[in-house]
């Protein structure tokens, strides 16, 4: 397991990677469009040399990242687009999912698969979860009116979680 | 893009011992809009049914919402006191199987011939 940053905040951290390139998509808010996102983040991890586990890992985490913006921020208004910007340097591969919503409340705790089976827990709301566990660094930053965005790194140096 | 249709096939197999095996075979995409086809299908079944097989090797993309409805049905089936095995996922799948913790109530097997003798 590596050494991870994650957490919700209201302040931007992770904006201004020096000297690299970046690719910028919109999609609509329309579920099935995460996999444009997923699959153009695969492509430039491949082509940066991450292995297939970690390409893996990040597709699973873009794809809930854009789904959460998709349902959650831009609440499936398809008049609404969610942006992801991927950050390239040499070393590692950053992910922002951007929305129009106040970005989320809760915390990205651990599902509960014995309280999802007594009906305790809702057997939805792992996105996050899943995000935080499959990346090397995960945060969320709210930031309304202008949006919100999670953000999500990869370090090529990092053996895959 | 829209999403793919999920598709599910079920077919019964003869088990060495004990009550046969009813084997949901999964294909396409399993996510928010795959209710009808993952829980409808699970609530098709006869309540005789106790052994039940999930084949994701079919499965083109799966995401957590996807994953809350294999969920929905195994609360189903706890109810029920059925058990549940399956195969067929990929090791990246295994590992957020594991992860959120659904190996507790299924085991995840290599491969169907593995899969059906856990049932004895």
């Amino acid at each position: 397991m590596s050494n991870k940053a994650t957490g919700i905040t209201d302040k931007p951290k992770g904006s201004g990677r020096a000297s690299s390139s970046s690719i910028e998509l919109r999609l609509p808010s329309r579920l099935g469009y995460e996999k444009v996102a997923m699959n153009t983040a695969a492509s430039v991890a491949r082509l940066m040399g991450f292995s297939d586990e970690r390409v893996d890992d990040l597709k699973t985490a873009v794809a809930e990242a854009c789904i959460n913006a998709m349902e959650h921020g831009n609440k499936l208004d398809e008049g609404l687009s969610v942006g992801v910007i991927l950050s390239m340097d040499a070393n590692s591969l950053e992910v922002k999912v951007t929305d129009n919503g106040d970005g989320p409340k809760s915390k990205t705790d651990a599902p509960d698969i014995d309280k999802k089976m007594l009906g305790e827990e809702e057997a939805r709301g792992m996105g996050m979860f899943l995000i935080q566990a499959l990346v090397d660094e995960a945060e969320w930053v709210s930031s309304p009116p202008e949006g919100s965005y999670a953000r999500m790194v990869i370090h090529l140096s990092n053996p895959a979680v | 893009m829209p999403e793919l249709v999920t598709r599910v096939t079920v077919e019964e197999l003869p088990a060495a011992s004990g009550d046969p095996i009813t084997v949901m075979r999964f294909s396409g995409d399993i996510t928010s809009a795959s209710q009808p086809a993952v829980i409808g299908t699970y609530e098709g079944l006869p309540d005789s049914v106790k052994r039940i097989l999930l084949d994701f090797s079919k499965v083109e993309y799966l995401n957590s919402s996807g994953i809350a409805l294999v969920i929905q049905m195994m609360i189903a089936a706890s109810k029920k006191g059925q058990k549940i095995n399956s195969f067929g996922l990929s090791p990246h799948f295994k590992k957020v199987f594991t992860m959120v913790g659904i190996t507790k109530y299924t085991t995840l097997h290599e491969d169907e011939a593995t899969a059906c003798a856990a049932f004895e």
